[in-house]
């Protein structure tokens, strides 16, 4: 072969399937990039090029990056004629020079290659973006929705099938100057271009359109670059709703003004009388006098309920603010048996009550082990506010200090007095704390029955749930489980009244 | 007085929904109309139709069901004791000016709210009928944005998530005590308690609730592109550092998507106890970058305030470069050789910088040149901090003066046109 230029014929402007086979061709005859052109059909003929010979039918199969298909699909809309050609060079470097060439941002072929997919992805977003469909009747008593867009590169086939999935349920048509596409509520089908003629006059709903646009518009942040940046103005000639701009700009310096100049009116009859109704219903609410002062802290409850309304308030230390809530004890107001635990955890402080998270699940197979019916015990923590530290989306779980534990050391009195149990059982070296009033090891007081000051109540202290959760053995955590599963059967031989009913 | 027309209604309750910052319709799941033969698409990330003069984005028909308000709110445009024109929607007007401006291809569906009338369940009730009647009636496919009472009973917000894809409650202020003093009738516990029922159900409804180890059905959809809330900045004297601490206790508590930040702008018939003064804009951008620094760059809260002063972010430079020259015992940072994390926290480098920088290190030294190749104008901001195969900064990383080269100069005493004063 000469040094011949052969020229390959496209379609249409993004005609990609066209430059693909024509692509793997001239590939297979081994064409550098100085010896193809292309020229899209409709096109001014370029002066000279011969028909592509025939490609030999055993060429090997060329191997590009996965990458490179998905920029060619994009860089074929670009308006730029040397679009074609741009790719075989890319695609001719990938075969000879370097298949992993598009991974080098910087190289010139591919930094073009990658600004012309920039221009096109916009393109085709500002063309899902700006579209506007006006409606006509049809003679079947249906409707037809047409709209006239002007895109800057050949994104009709690119943005076809967005409009085919958004709109199913419509017959629609787009045309633009150089391509249209039809939807018949079945199949999408691409014709070449038309006019702004074929656009409809009129819109019943523009009006309603344009009344939202310049109402949803507030002036006191008038930024006309960053919405210039977001609508160049060189689509705005088909946006119904532009017309509005520059009369909002032009009045909104004034709306401000007059916004800031008018003082203040009084509130309406309507406002007062309601006003009135609300504050009598809340001195209504208000009447026991029970949450006054102090959050209610200068009063004692009288039964656990009033306990678990004033704890809702509770700011005694620092760890109510990022939590979402108080998680009081649940249960019987005349269970005999309490169950400590040392804090709520991430699920508990969300949901608002005690060991459901995954502690509470092992929890509950202990309790389930030992036959004890958890809605006949009171369960509740040593301290009643989740303490973390925000890690990023997560949450980390952070031990309470013997300070928290002594100020909320008040509720827990509270519930103990106010429910008087047989047993209590602490889980954990902080649940015994609380309940002791003073630190002890879990070595020294485990599964043993030990001796409440001041009443009949007696204390069991065992492990948190957590920590055997947190053990990374296998065996070690079987172990554990079935030390404090035998520990909740000693509670249960003890108060035998939590038994499941049979 | 003259009956009033759908248009007057539209542009009464339009106007009232505009404070509200949020007009995302990003973040659902993908799904579209083709098999119902409906109407309507969500595929991951939102369009935006049109913007306005405000530079604000108009992706979601934004309306409020009624701007009748029992509720007395002090920052808001709808409180019960302002005097601004009032309007109220049926349900069924709300639904086909949705139908009508989604045919249209307008917008990408609706973000509704409302005042607060007769009780928190009667209003959600009405919103919820509007979601139920585009989904179910109208085979609507696309996004719709349910502002959530936080007082509604469970039931009704169990079906919002059924037919939303977005849910919101708004913190409307960044401590309790400013809420508590601003809005009598809100209860920031309740709105707390609220965001974390919400996060269960969401999470349950993903699967990745602690307990989904429970044997049971497929959970019920539930708002796909999860729950976000917004924030109004200016309308107390909160400070930056308080702020960002607030959003950064949301993101983790209820895995908000985004936190929105809403300059308080100054609105008709205002209350004599907010500052009458142009919204602090700037104030709400340094705000954005902060909060897009702690949840795609790598930062912490303390870090992000360091950079300014007095637990204010800088106004005059992004955050990240206030950090940067605080911490220029970290720089210059070697394009060829630091890690992503590093590369990360360069003032003038984003995500996508970031990633084509190591994509490309393998092949080949980057030059000064290649860098600003892949920055593009923001290379100005990066070139003291970074050293290149052709490059080093040498002493311009600790001049002492190098944070005026960024503070953007006075101009000449420009018209003051777009001033409010």
């Amino acid at each position: 072969m000469g040094a011949a230029v052969y020229l390959a014929r496209l379609a249409h402007p993004a005609d990609f399937e066209g430059w693909r086979v024509a692509a793997r061709d001239a590939l297979a005859l081994d064409l550098p990039p100085e010896r193809i052109a292309f020229a899209v059909d409709g096109d001014p003929a370029p002066l000279f090029g011969e028909p592509m010979p025939e490609a030999p039918t055993q060429a090997e199969a060329v191997n590009v990056p996965r990458a490179f298909p998905e920029l060619a699909r994009q860089v074929v809309c670009h308006s730029d004629d040397d679009r074609f050609l741009l790719l075989y060079r890319l695609l001719w470097r990938l075969a000879h020079e370097n298949r992993h060439l598009l991974d080098v941002a910087t190289d010139p072929d591919v930094m073009r290659a990658r600004s012309m997919t920039k221009a096109v992805y916009r393109d085709a977003h500002k063309m899902k973006a700006f579209v506007r469909f006006r409606e006509v009747p049809t003679p079947d008593g249906g409707t037809h929705s047409i709209a006239w867009f002007e895109p800057f590169h050949h994104v009709v086939e690119l943005t076809a099938p967005f409009f085919m999935r958004r709109f199913p349920g419509m017959v629609w048509s787009i045309v633009t100057p150089r391509r249209s596409v039809h939807w018949d509520g079945e199949a999408l089908s691409f014709a070449p271009g038309g006019s702004a003629a074929d656009r409809p006059a009129d819109d019943a709903a523009e009006a309603l359109w344009l009344t939202y646009y310049a109402s949803i518009f507030n002036p006191a942040r008038l930024k006309v670059k960053a919405m210039q940046a977001e609508m160049p103005k060189k689509y705005w000639h088909n946006l119904p709703e532009a017309a509005l701009i520059a009369p909002l700009i032009r009045g909104a310096e004034e709306a401000s003004r007059r916004m800031l100049a008018t003082a203040p009116t009084l509130p309406s009859f309507r406002h007062e009388k309601q006003a009135e109704r609300d504050t009598m219903a809340r001195a209504a609410i208000k009447a026991p006098a029970t949450m006054e002062a102090f959050g209610g802290f200068n009063r004692k409850p009288e039964d656990i309920e009033e306990a678990r309304e004033q704890a809702k308030h509770c700011k005694a230390c620092p760890l109510w603010e990022p939590a979402t809530q108080t998680v009081f004890g649940e249960g019987p107001a005349d269970a005999s048996v309490i169950f400590v635990g040392e804090q709520p955890g991430d699920q508990e402080d969300l949901a608002g009550h005690p060991f459901v998270g995954p502690a509470g699940k092992v929890f509950n197979e202990a309790l389930a082990n030992a036959g004890i019916d958890r809605a006949q015990a009171y369960v509740t923590n040593a301290v009643k506010h989740f303490k973390f530290e925000p890690r990023g989306k997560r949450r980390i779980h952070s031990k309470p200090s013997m300070g928290e534990v002594k100020v909320c050391r008040w509720w827990l009195e509270l519930e103990r007095e106010l429910i008087a149990p047989k047993l209590i059982v602490a889980l954990g070296a902080t649940a015994a704390a609380a309940v002791l009033g003073r630190t002890v090891t879990i070595r020294d007081t485990r599964s043993k029955l030990i001796d409440l000051p001041g009443g009949d109540t007696k204390l069991l202290v065992t492990v948190h749930p957590a920590y055997i959760l947190r053990l990374p053995d296998p065996e070690a955590q079987a172990r554990e489980r079935e030390a404090f599963f035998a520990d909740m059967a000693r509670a249960k031989d003890y108060v035998p009244q939590i038994a499941l009913a049979a | 007085m003259a009956k009033t027309t759908l248009i007057d209604k539209l542009a009464i309750l339009s106007d009232a929904a505009k404070y509200d910052a949020s007009c995302a319709s990003s973040g659902s799941e993908k799904r579209n109309a083709v098999k119902a033969k409906g109407i309507g698409s969500t595929e991951g990330s939102g369009i935006c139709h049109a913007y306005a003069p405000d530079g604000r984005c108009i992706s979601l028909l934004k309306l409020l069901l009624t701007n009748f308000c029992i509720y007395d709110c002090l920052y808001c445009v709808n409180r019960s004791s302002s005097n601004v024109a009032r309007a109220r929607f049926t349900a069924e007007e709300v639904v086909q000016l949705t139908m009508s401006f989604y045919r249209r291809n307008y917008i990408e569906g609706l973000f509704l709210s409302s005042g607060i009338i007769r009780s928190s369940d009667y209003t959600m009730e009405e919103m919820v009928r509007v979601a139920k009647l585009l989904r179910t009636r109208e085979n609507f496919h696309g996004y719709i944005h349910l502002k959530t009472i936080p007082e509604a009973s469970p039931a009704l917000i169990e079906e919002a998530g059924l037919y939303a894809d977005r849910l919101s409650i708004n913190i409307e202020l960044p401590t309790d005590v400013t809420l508590e003093s601003l809005a009598p009738e809100k209860k920031p516990r309740d709105i707390r308690q609220a965001m974390g029922r919400l996060r269960m159900k969401i999470d349950d409804a993903k699967g990745e609730a602690a307990d989904a180890g429970k044997s049971r059905a497929k959970p019920r959809r539930f708002a796909p592109a999860g729950q976000s809330t917004q924030m109004i900045i200016g309308a107390d004297g909160t400070d930056d550092d308080q702020i960002l601490g607030r959003s950064e206790n949301l993101y983790g508590n209820y895995q908000l998507r985004r936190v929105y930040y809403s300059a308080f702008s100054p609105i008709p018939d205002s209350s004599s106890r907010l500052p009458l003064v142009k919204p602090p804009m700037m104030r709400e951008h340094r705000l954005y970058q902060a909060d897009w620094l702690m949840r795609f760059y790598g930062f912490n809260r303390e870090e992000i305030v360091s950079g300014g002063e007095g637990g204010m972010l800088d106004l005059d430079i992004d955050p990240k470069l206030a950090w940067a020259l605080k911490n220029r015992h970290l720089f210059p940072v070697d394009v060829n050789r630091a890690d992503r994390e590093m590369l990360l926290r360069v003032p003038g480098f984003g995500t996508r910088t970031v990633e084509r920088i190591l994509s490309s290190r393998p092949h080949r030294r980057l030059r000064l040149d290649d860098v600003a190749k892949l920055c593009r104008s923001a290379i100005a901001k990066a070139r003291p901090f970074v050293v290149a195969a052709d490059w080093s900064p040498g002493g311009a990383t600790d001049r002492t003066d190098l944070r005026l080269d960024f503070v953007p100069r006075p101009k000449a005493p420009a018209p003051q046109q777009l001033s409010l004063f």
